[in-house]
């Protein structure tokens, strides 16, 4: 049988596409500002998130979600501070989250499986729930990054100027940091904790190499992303490999191909 | 005439030490002023006293004869050409939309910029005369071309008062002598300007005033008073010693041992 004969493959390739240009295009904000460590802290605590639901028996996204949201504003609080130890402090808490939730995993009856679907992503993992639940959240992000365009771009560029010209930076902050952690919980199924943040750097990484255009960039970006999921949920279907190391190796060495070919004809 | 920065008894504290100490000055409508003053003068400090992003703990500040947090829609009318560092000069975008973001002010949240905005943008660049590098990448530009586009940016909303910190760094003496020579030209369209340097010899050809600063403000007047004055020997915490080849004055300075510690 074909590929597209399974449902749960159609499921999660157009999970897949939704991820992708998700990914992609608030990976240009990741890249740009230099977050990339926070759009991994993001999803180390989306983890601790997800053990703390499926040990009370709730939905995960729900707890991935609380997760996730908290520590983007709480990142986004302490970043004003220029003070190094509240910094420290988010660090901790990141990692101290995702040990919390591997540790209250094995509390869970038959977690294996789990746990290593929620590290590494699970093909099979997509329920029809789940779909809804990330065109909601897609529909978030790009509605967000559609109407906040202008704003985003500023507080990305010149936070400084932002602030000068009467822009609520912080509150700014914290929203693109939202939308970083929707993505991470958007991504979770199928590319796991451990790579998202992966996810959210390679693809954009790939295209500041091509383009230097700031709007051109977004729109390569997203494009390369879904490339990239979709190519790599391809490969672990047939490979019958996890599904997030398959999309990120699948990633890198597109980013160094275009690098190398770069470097040869600049 | 009327005051456009009013600064009565400031004092500034960050980070457990004084920053800026009783600083009383006025800045009257259509002035060139420039501030000097060592690193660590709090030149910087003072400009973000003036645009409202640092609160002093005592003393009062008011722009267009109101506090700076309180300008409103007022804020467009500032113009602020920020320390070169503070951006990140590898960002993909090109000198238009770097302009443009000095209308986002005047826009507000959510607007997006439209045809007037663009136009006004172009307009700045076709003042500062470098419309013809509008499509190029900010990263592009020469450190020349670079200030001028920031300052085209500052100028994209019309502002009234023009905050400016060292503009002129890592620019050769030719290409500043033609900034200074058009913020001469922009002053004489009613625009009040402060601006930082470190070029303290030169300027004082093209300003009003100097405002010497070391954490106090020394003095502040006219060029000839301030460079002739002990105010720099005073100020720099050395010897400050100025030669005159005709119409330029060159400033020669010879730091102190313990010139740090004085700068504490
Ligand atoms: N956010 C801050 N927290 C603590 N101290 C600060 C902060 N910003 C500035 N300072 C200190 O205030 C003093 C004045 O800084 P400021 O940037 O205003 O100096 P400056 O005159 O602009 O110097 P430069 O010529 O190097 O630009 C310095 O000693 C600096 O270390
Ligand atoms: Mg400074």
């Amino acid at each position: 049988m074909s590929l597209l004969g399974y449902v749960f493959m159609q499921r999660a390739l157009i999970a897949g596409t939704l991820i992708g240009a998700t990914a992609g295009a608030i990976g240009v904000y990741v890249v740009l500002r230099g977050f990339s460590f926070i759009g991994a802290g993001i999803a180390h605590a989306a983890f601790g998130g997800v053990a703390i639901a499926l040990l009370l028996g709730i939905e995960p996204l729900w707890g991935a979600l609380a997760f996730s949201l908290a520590v983007a504003w709480a990142i986004a609080y302490t970043s004003r501070r220029a003070a190094i130890k509240e910094e420290v402090a988010v660090g901790i808490l990141f990692a101290a989250s995702m040990a919390l939730g591997i540790f209250l995993l094995s509390f869970v009856p038959g977690y294996r499986a789990d746990l290593f679907g929620y590290l590494f992503g699970n093909i099979l993992s997509v329920s029809s729930h789940d779909l809804l639940v990330s065109f909601v959240l897609a529909g978030l992000v790009f509605t967000a990054v559609a109407v906040l365009y202008k704003e985003f771009l500023f507080i990305t560029f010149d936070p400084g100027m932002a602030e000068v010209s009467g822009f609520p930076v912080g509150v700014l902050q914290g929203l693109l940091l939202s939308l970083v952690a929707l993505t991470v919980v958007l991504s979770l199924r199928v590319v796991g904790a451990v790579l998202v943040a992966a996810l959210l750097v390679i693809p954009a990484a790939t295209a500041y190499q091509l383009v230097q255009d700031f709007h051109r960039l977004l729109f390569l970006s997203a494009l390369l992303g879904i490339a990239e999921v979709v190519g790599g949920l391809i490969i672990s279907f047939y490979l019958d490999t996890p599904s997030g190391p398959t999309i990120v190796l699948l990633s890198a060495a597109l980013f160094a191909l275009v690098m190398f070919l770069r470097k040869r004809s600049p | 005439m009327k005051p456009v920065v009013e600064l009565v008894d400031v004092w500034v504290e960050l980070g457990g030490h004084t920053v800026l100490e009783a600083i009383t000055m006025r800045v009257e409508e259509g002035e060139f002023v420039s501030v000097v003053g060592p690193n660590g003068a709090g030149k910087t400090t003072l400009l973000k006293v003036i645009l409202g992003l640092v609160a002093p703990q005592r003393g009062e500040v008011r722009v267009f004869g109101r506090p700076p947090r309180d300008l409103g829609r007022d804020r467009a009318r500032i113009g602020y050409v920020p320390q070169v560092e503070e951006i990140d000069l590898r960002f993909p975008l090109r000198v238009i939309d770097v302009v443009l973001m000095g209308r986002y002010g005047i826009l507000g949240l959510g607007r997006r910029p439209r045809r007037e905005d663009r136009r006004a943008a172009l307009e700045a660049l076709e003042l500062v005369g470098i419309r013809e590098l509008a499509g190029k990448l900010i990263g592009e530009l020469s450190g020349g071309q670079r200030q001028r586009a920031f300052l085209a940016r500052a100028l994209a909303a019309k502002p009234k008062l023009l905050l400016l910190d060292e503009p002129t760094t890592g620019v050769d003496p030719a290409a500043s002598e033609s900034f200074y020579e058009l913020l001469r030209k922009i002053q004489e369209e009613d625009v009040t300007i402060l601006m930082v340097t470190h070029d303290v010899g030169v300027v004082s050809r093209y300003v009003d005033k100097v405002a010497c600063i070391n954490r106090r403000l020394v003095v502040h007047g006219r060029p000839e008073e301030v460079v002739t004055s002990e105010a720099l020997a005073e100020m720099y915490g050395c010897a400050a010693l100025f030669f005159h080849h005709g119409r330029i004055p060159h400033m020669v300075v010879r730091p102190h041992t313990d010139f740090r510690e004085e700068g504490k």
